[in-house]
């Protein structure tokens, strides 16, 4: 436990104590299976502050708000409001206690109109449905906050943008005094952004208070008062907004210092092994997550992308393996031309794929160990000469690679579901590195392992790129990136802002790079001001 | 241990409260289970009427269980085996000169290629419109069923059957060979052939495909399997199968196309749903869940006869043992457990 100067406490009257915490939060752990999630954070939220919660994906920040909405229970901590501990169980306790949430992925539905979706659940559902009171009090909030939207429109009729001016209806007609915006602009134009945002300072002189959930530093620095800052599930720091900049808000997000590298460098790299041309691939939406992307790498080099989340990232190293189209540009195996192949060519040519979502896509959960480590070569021929699968030469594959790869599992036939996340990601690895790929394309290596876990898989990377495999490596984690990577592109809503050699890397270039400055466009003096 | 032991707890709820019903309907339900037990059981001939019952059951559920296991949610099975009995009554009105012994390899095959075709529609419309295969092979069932009774009330009608819409009786050449004097035939033996090959079909690397793609087709996707022709196959052969069981009922039991090939009441290809259902993934299961419905069909119509109960009743009891093994299936999927509530929060 922390030593924190316990909050003001029934004080209110006295001059200097003025502000008492809407919301306070204290040593809130939560762990989820492998993973801790939020580790003792502490928050402090005023009355009629922005408060910006900024971190990476995966920092722990919708963890810690699904927390105080009552989604998630925490395994420690407290919350108080207006200095009162409270306990929140549900979503229910949360409005109750003046708590609103707009989450990322909208809870509305779709087939009803705003003025219905406004009134769900928030009236004793008993009596009838007022459609009129529910309608004049979408208008009313409506012209009071800017929140312009037809109370008789169907939901599915909106776009994204008028979408979440219904949820913060719905919000602010519960009584919300403190609301709290998961990504908000994430989903919407930056004329969408700039009308939120008049929004929020609407709500702010009403009183409300409001915390803003993001990982972009200018907007952040844009509407908030105060700015939390947090880093692998622990709370960073908590500054005022005009005592810092975004420099020091990237620093705080990916770590003060670079960390020494493990590994060493060679300079010498065989022949180029991967070529990309040119690249554009879909999203799923049909828009361009990838837009224009040339690179290429050599036998024994990594190139590192870094990037936030969201920028292209996993649609890039789909088409890379041939799980996208793309739908424009060229991708060159060893000088053979696969644009456009299924990944079953990929594979053939050479191509191992270690992909983000290790349980969605990676492996089967339902299948046993054995199965998924012959997910990708159950037809080659060491595997049974027939029609038929040999069910002794899978197990003892199986049991070679449980064993060189120190796969913690009860046997080869267990569900592979029941695996931890580390052991999971061993085993995938290890399935992956049996063919001794030519071109190895990573996704977050290492989200979410533990120590040991990390260490194993970056040494084992690290040892495939000696024997030489080209490797791509995507991650978020800039310590992994410096670690393994010989040069470094940074990825920006799909383009590559820049790509430079890993050692001339500093933290604060790169998350300029990040936040969308091309390089040749980054001030002179950044280099050498660290 | 629970495999076996909440499925027999489960009927013997269902029994208890199936009696309650029929006693509340006038009949003493001890006296009625007890004929439907010995009218299924009883004897040699009624065991061989349930082996009957259970046959295109079996057939049709492993076809079932095939499109289950690649992710294709297959409610058409009655639709393929009525398009499987008219392409091998096709077969035998066609009048061509096919030696004796051909004719029933013929109308197999002819069977297995009609119900696997229409089963290809709906698993076309899936892959390339990405429809819901849920809506539409049940649609395309009373597609099937109209185009079989168009060519029954029109061009295929027998005239010497006094009107009656169905085909003239099949010649001994296409008739399945029937065991002893009873009505149990090969196709029966074909069903349980078919389900041992899916014991092999498992070891296959193509049962290995076709589970991975049902199992996650991002994963499988992602193996380099080509997921949209693996889950087209697997459909086409899913159609096929219950094709096969409209074959075995016309070259079996009617001996001639006829209307309501089915039982109107628990059409074959819907009960063939629950088949695949309650057996899970194994083709062992889809025998016994197609014998124990067989016993269901056989000891409903004796029990109707017995006991003047009227039908509705004796349909209510089938479902309700269906009703409860099933949901005694789901529900060993959870453990009940007592949370005592913590102390009311101070919100309250």
């Amino acid at each position: 436990m922390r030593k924190e100067e316990t909050p003001p406490r029934s004080e209110a009257g006295r001059p200097g104590a003025s502000r008492i915490p809407v919301i306070s939060l204290r040593g809130i752990t939560k762990r989820f299976p492998g993973i801790t999630a939020n580790q003792s954070v502490d928050l402090d939220i005023l009355p009629g502050d922005v408060h910006s919660l900024l971190g990476e994906n995966g920092a722990g920040k919708t963890t810690l708000m699904n927390v105080l909405m009552g989604i998630y229970r925490p395994d420690a901590g407290t919350v108080a409001i207006d200095g009162q501990e409270v306990r929140i169980r549900s979503p229910r306790d949360a409005i109750a206690h003046g708590l609103g949430m707009v989450h990322q992925h909208f809870r509305l539905v779709a087939n009803l109109t705003v003025a219905e979706n406004v009134a769900l659940g928030m009236q004793p559902s008993v009596t009838a449905f007022n459609a009129r009171a529910a309608a004049r009090l979408v208008e009313d909030l409506g012209r009071r906050y800017g929140l312009d939207v037809d109370p008789a429109a169907y939901v599915w009729q909106l776009s994204v943008g008028e979408q979440q001016r219904v949820e913060i209806v719905k919000a602010l007609s519960r009584h919300a005094r403190a609301l709290i915006l998961d990504e908000p602009t994430s989903v919407l134009t930056p004329q969408e952004s700039q009308a939120l945002f008049v929004t929020l300072r609407r709500m702010l002189e009403a009183g409300h208070s409001v915390i803003f959930i993001s990982h972009k530093l200018d907007e952040v620095l844009e509407v908030s008062d105060r700015i939390s800052v947090m880093r692998h599930g622990r709370m960073i720091g908590t500054i005022d907004t005009a005592q810092t900049n975004q420099h020091e808000l990237a620093r705080m997000m990916i770590g003060r210092d670079l960390p020494p590298v493990e590994f060493e460098r060679s300079p010498d790299f065989g022949r180029p092994l991967l070529d990309v041309e040119g690249l554009s691939v879909p999203g799923d939406r049909g828009v361009l997550a990838v837009r224009n992307v040339s690179f290429s790498v050599r036998a024994g080099e990594c190139l590192g992308f870094a990037g936030v989340a969201g920028n292209g990232q996993e649609e890039l190293a789909d088409a890379l393996y041939g799980l996208r189209r793309p739908t424009a540009g060229r991708i060159r195996v060893g000088g053979a031309d696969l644009t456009g192949a299924p990944p079953r060519r990929f594979i053939d040519a050479g191509v191992s794929y270690v992909p983000a979502d290790r349980s969605g896509v990676g492996s089967v959960g339902a299948l046993s160990v054995a199965q998924n480590l012959i997910l990708k070569s159950f037809r080659d021929r060491r595997f049974g000469a027939s029609l038929f699968l040999d069910a002794r030469a899978v197990a003892d594959h199986a049991r070679a690679l449980i064993e060189e790869y120190a796969i913690q599992a009860g046997g080869p036939e267990d569900q592979i579901r029941t695996l931890s996340g580390g052991n999971l990601q061993k085993a995938i690895l290890g399935r992956e590195m049996s063919f001794s790929p030519d071109v190895l394309v990573v996704v977050s290596p290492t989200r979410g392992l533990d120590v040991g876990a990390t260490s194993f898989v970056r040494r084992t990377l690290h040892a495939h790129k000696v024997r030489g495999a080209a490797i791509v490596l995507i991650s978020e984690d800039l310590e992994e990136l410096f670690d393994l990577s010989d040069r470094l592109a940074v990825l920006f809503r799909g383009e590559v802002m820049g790509t430079f050699p890993a050692r001339d890397a500093d933290v604060r270039r790169l998350g300029l790079m990040m936040a969308g400055v091309r390089q040749e466009r980054l001030p002179h003096d950044a280099a050498v001001d660290q | 241990m629970l495999l076996y032991v909440v499925p027999l707890l489960s009927i013997a709820l269902a029994l208890l409260v199936g009696g309650a019903v029929i006693a509340a309907a006038g009949a003493n339900p001890l006296r009625a289970y007890s004929q439907m037990i010995l009218g299924a059981l009883g004897s040699l001939h009624s065991v061989a009427e349930v082996l009957v019952k259970s046959t295109p059951l079996m057939l049709a559920g492993l076809g079932v269980m095939l499109a289950f296991r690649v992710g294709f949610w297959n409610i058409g099975a009655e639709g393929q085996l009525y398009m499987g009995a008219f392409g091998a009554t096709l077969v035998v009105l066609q009048g061509w000169s096919l030696p004796g012994i051909g004719f029933l390899p013929t109308m197999v095959v002819a069977a297995v290629v009609a119900g696997g075709c229409w089963a290809l529609i709906p698993a076309l419309l899936k892959v390339r419109l990405n429809t819901n295969e849920i809506l539409t092979t049940l649609l395309l069932n009373y597609v099937a069923i109209l185009f079989v009774e168009y060519f029954l009330f029109g061009p295929w009608k027998d005239p010497l059957t006094l009107n009656f819409p169905m085909t003239k009786l099949f010649p001994h050449d296409a008739q399945l060979p029937r065991f002893g004097d009873t009505r149990l035939h090969w196709g029966f033996v074909l069903a349980i052939m078919l389900a041992a090959g899916f014991y092999l079909l498992e070891r296959t690397r193509w049962g290995f495909a076709i589970t991975v793609t049902g199992e996650n087709p991002r994963a499988a996707a992602y193996a380099g399997i080509d997921v949209l022709r693996t889950l087209v196959i697997a459909v086409v052969i899913s159609g096929g199968l219950a094709g096969l069981a409209g074959m075995v009922e016309v070259a079996g039991i009617q001996l001639r196309l006829v209307t309501g090939i089915s039982p109107p009441n628990a059409p074959y290809g819907y009960t063939a749903i629950i088949v695949a259902w309650l057996a899970r993934r194994r083709p062992l299961g889809v025998i016994l869940v197609s014998i124990l419905l067989g016993v269901l069909y056989v000891g409903g119509e004796v029990l109707q006869i017995e006991t003047k109960l009227p039908t509705a009743i004796v349909l209510v009891v089938q479902a309700m043992i269906l009703l409860f093994i099933l949901g005694g299936q789901v529900l060993t999927r959870y453990r009940v457990a007592l949370v005592r509530e913590e102390s009311r929060s101070v919100a309250a």
